[in-house]
């Protein structure tokens, strides 16, 4: 494997080729928040909470940089990342609000980022989307006993019960621990998680 | 159907159509589009072939039903070869008087001529202001062809580019053709063809794909569909050279299911083309192999971007993924793959078989050749229009279009679908071209253009068209899915009059994450309809929420019917047709809304006869109160007239 040199965040970096800058970061203990992502599944770039800011060489195409999800975006050489710009941070601030307003369980993690109260309203599912349950259930477990429902804002997460039925859902119960915002353990079990942190929050998209 | 072998037997088969064929017959051509068969146009030909048959004139006669001509405002459209005489709006029950008068006598049916505004009439189809100021070079050929024909099509020197491709260029030269056309993506982002090819070509692996994408979803557009409906040899014949040219062996054309007409003429015209050894194994005898599959979509919006559509045809959800690895590198299966739109893809024989230095001369420095457009709305002309490259939007609305109806005012027009943006007279100079829109905050797009008058609230339409995108995405990201859902809030909450200070700056911060953050194109180009009309009509924004006035009197929350009582001549009608029974009055007697009653369904404003105009619409200000019950004016029926 050859290397690549980037810069994330002022610190020089040494990453393999075809790794991600998220993968990149994480073994450099640069940390980028991240809620779609799981070590284990393949990256899907749906939540846009791990955005960052890249530059080559100091200046990008027209001399602009690029917002790129670092989950997905390949290492390149002299690659500069920055993690926490003043875009990003409004990026992230504003996907937070718009989460907060139908998973308000998610109240936390949103003051760390200066965020009280949402703006918005919309209907409380406590349901990011994120999708890490129903993929998995496909790409670990093989299962395929969660699926996507419905388009746009009409999208809901829903167990299929012709699967479900066959037991093959019974006993595993790891998607309880992947949801971010403990909403299929709520509404399978009923063990709902109360006041979740952030680290609870970050800690269940990572697979540790 | 014999094989052709050879670049010579197709110039030998064209030489044998044409020898059939004589130019000065006359030929019937009945345009058979979806616009005109939606008007009966199947009844006219079918009154043609009955009328031309009992007049003995079959034998001298041709009829041909064509693809569409564009003209879809004044349809079913007949034109007759070889004077190219056009007869417009016509119904079965006009055609023993073209066919007595016109066919036989040689005469002009004058009432079914074109009129223009001054009344003077216009008989030749190329005469007519509609199609004079167009360069119809991609769309032209509909007009003439069956597109159920594919002699029609060799006729007119059809496949005789891709021949030329094929047997005196290498794939490398009809590359590098492409490439210098500068032919940019009609589908929407106008990226190179000619780069993206090369991308594909040079991309490593054995299996390559070829796309058309004809998933056309914008709202008021159909150029596509009327190009592979009128015209699907041509889009077959570009697909060809473009797997010669990257190395492809297997191609798709991705159609909506609710295209049935284009479904139909382009599996004939693939039967046709494998029966003449255009496609399949050994094309003419090249030693080239092709072939295309059919992929029919089940016709959601978000399909039309790359990765998702690609998706799509592999039998999963259509949902774009992020694209830092280019679907022409890794598309279907992880094949590369190249996707090119409809009318893209029509332009590559004109390009191969006319050279690119032919194509750079039509249009502007950055954007080359033609582009067709839907062109509707409150136009005087609507239908298909294409232009070169560069015309202004003034000569599009004004000189084909024929300006605005009922004399009303130009007030916006929206041009690339219902992510582009809306821009004001002040632009109507500007120039169409790829960047110059982009510049001004809307987009090429796929060229929809949707004309507004004064009578549009432009706060309401960004509402339509961020409902519509909103409803269309797919729901994968998070700001697409939420960001759009809490526009669509803001923007109802302002055209029912409950905007709050703030909402303006609001929609501008959530539209920049939305564009900055989003995954696919859906999403980056979804604030763009209220960025655009906060940028150029603001003070309708503010009149909504300060004033709670709707300047153009749509918004239903914020305006009020009011029956004029010095101008009502208590007629009844608005009372009897009112919906609700909100309107008072009798005989004689002024009549009354009752403003609790009254549902604002705008009946009584449409019935009103125009010589009284007594209804009015009222935004912004009190409703006059009415006179007590008792002392109403009383009226004698007709005393005004």
């Amino acid at each position: 494997m050859s290397k690549v040199r980037l810069n994330i965040d002022g610190k020089g970096v040494e990453a393999e080729k075809g790794m991600t800058i998220l993968e990149a970061a994480r073994n450099a203990g640069i940390d980028i928040p991240t809620l779609c992502y799981h070590e284990k599944l393949a990256p899907y770039g749906a939540c846009r909470f791990c955005t960052v800011e890249i530059s080559r060489n100091g200046k990008g195409k027209d001399g602009k940089t690029r917002l790129v999800t670092a989950c997905v975006y390949n290492v390149e050489d002299g690659l500069i990342v920055k993690t926490n710009s003043p875009k990003v941070v409004k990026i992230r601030k504003m996907l937070l609000e718009l989460m907060l307003a139908s998973a308000p369980v998610l109240s936390e993690l949103a003051k760390e980022y200066g965020i009280e109260k949402s703006r918005f309203k919309a209907e409380v599912t406590q349901c990011i989307l994120c999708g890490l349950c129903v993929r998995y259930c496909a790409e670990v477990k093989g299962a395929d006993a969660i699926t996507f429902v419905g388009r746009g804002t009409k999208r809901r997460v829903a167990f299929i019960d012709e699967v479900v039925s066959t037991g093959v859902c019974m006993d595993c119960r790891e998607c309880f621990s992947v949801c971010p915002t403990g909403k299929i353990p709520r509404e399978t079990d009923g063990a709902f998680f109360e006041g979740l942190t952030v680290q609870d929050v970050l800690a269940r998209t990572r697979g540790r | 159907m014999a094989r052709l072998r050879s670049a010579t037997d197709l110039g030998k088969k064209r030489q044998s159509i044409l020898s059939r064929r004589d130019p000065s017959k006359p030929c019937v051509t009945i345009c058979s589009g979806t616009g005109c068969h939606a008007l009966r146009s199947d009844q006219v030909a079918e009154a043609f072939s009955r009328e031309i048959s009992s007049n003995g004139l079959r034998a001298k006669v041709d009829i041909r039903r064509t693809g569409c001509h564009g003209f879809c405002e004044r349809g079913p459209i007949v034109v007759i070869f070889p004077e190219e005489t056009c007869y417009l709006g016509i119904k079965p029950e006009d055609v023993p008087e073209i066919v007595s008068t016109t066919l036989v006598k040689k005469q002009l049916v004058e009432r079914l001529l074109y009129k223009d505004a001054e009344g003077k009439k216009v008989a030749l189809e190329g005469e007519i202001p509609f199609y004079k100021h167009q360069r119809r070079m991609v769309f032209g050929s509909n007009r003439l062809i069956d597109p159920k024909s594919i002699d029609d099509y060799i006729a007119l020197g059809g496949y005789s580019a891709l021949a030329k491709a094929l047997f005196e260029m290498s794939p490398e030269e009809v590359l590098q053709t492409v490439k210098q056309a500068n032919l940019r993506g009609r589908g929407g982002g106008g990226f190179p063809a000619g780069v993206k090819w090369e991308t594909t070509r040079n991309a490593p692996g054995d299996i390559k794909y070829v796309i058309v994408n004809a998933d056309e979803g914008d709202p008021g557009a159909f150029m596509d569909r009327s190009l592979l409906e009128g015209n699907p040899h041509s889009v077959i014949e570009g697909l060809i050279i473009g797997a010669y040219a990257i190395g492809s062996r297997e191609g798709y054309v991705y159609v909506r299911q609710e295209y049935p007409l284009a479904v139909s003429n382009l599996t004939v015209a693939l039967k046709q083309a494998h029966g003449y050894g255009l496609l399949g194994k050994n094309i003419l005898g090249s030693g080239f192999d092709f072939d295309v599959i059919i992929h029919r979509g089940a016709g959601a919006f978000v399909s039309g971007e790359s990765s998702a559509l690609m998706t799509a045809i592999e039998g999963i959800v259509g949902e774009p993924r992020p694209k830092y690895i280019r679907t022409a590198v890794s598309g279907i299966r992880e094949k590369p793959s190249n996707l090119n739109n409809v009318e893209t893809w029509a332009n590559i024989p004109l390009i191969i078989d006319k050279g690119a230095g032919w194509f750079t001369s039509i249009g502007t420095e950055g954007s080359k050749g033609t582009k067709i457009f839907s062109l509707v709305g409150k136009v005087n002309n609507t239908g298909l229009v294409e232009v070169p490259m560069g015309m202004t939007l003034r000569e599009i609305i004004y000189d084909i279009g024929g300006g605005i109806r009922q004399g009303k005012k130009f007030k916006a027009v929206q041009t690339g679908g219902p992510s582009g943006g809306c821009l004001p007279e002040s632009l109507l100079d500007l120039p169409v071209d790829f960047d110059a829109l982009t510049e001004a905050g809307s987009m090429m797009g796929s060229g929809g253009m949707i004309v507004m008058d004064e009578d549009n609230c432009m706060v309401d339409v960004a509402r339509y068209f961020t409902e519509f995108l909103a409803d269309e995405s797919c729901g994968k990201c998070i700001p697409c899915r939420a960001g759009t859902e809490q526009m669509v809030t803001i923007l109802n909450r302002i055209c029912d009059g409950e905007g709050e200070s703030g909402d303006i700056e609001l929609l501008e911060e959530i539209s920049e994450v939305v564009q900055d953050a989003s995954l696919c194109a859906l999403g980056q180009t979804a604030p763009n309809p209220v960025l655009s009309t906060i940028k150029y009509f603001r003070d309708e924004y503010v009149a909504h929420i300060e004033q709670k006035r709707c300047p153009a009197k749509v918004c239903k929350a914020l305006i009020s019917y009011y029956i004029d009582p010095e101008k009502c001549t208590a007629c009844g009608i608005c009372l009897r047709n009112c919906p609700v029974e909100a309107i008072s009055g009798g005989k004689n007697l002024v009549h009354v809304i009752d403003q609790d009653k009254c549902t604002k369904c705008n009946t009584c404003f449409e019935v009103c006869p125009t010589r009284f105009d007594a209804v009015v619409k009222i935004s912004g200000e009190p409703v006059p109160a009415a006179v007590p019950s008792g002392t109403e004016v009383v009226r004698k029926k007709g005393k005004q007239e």
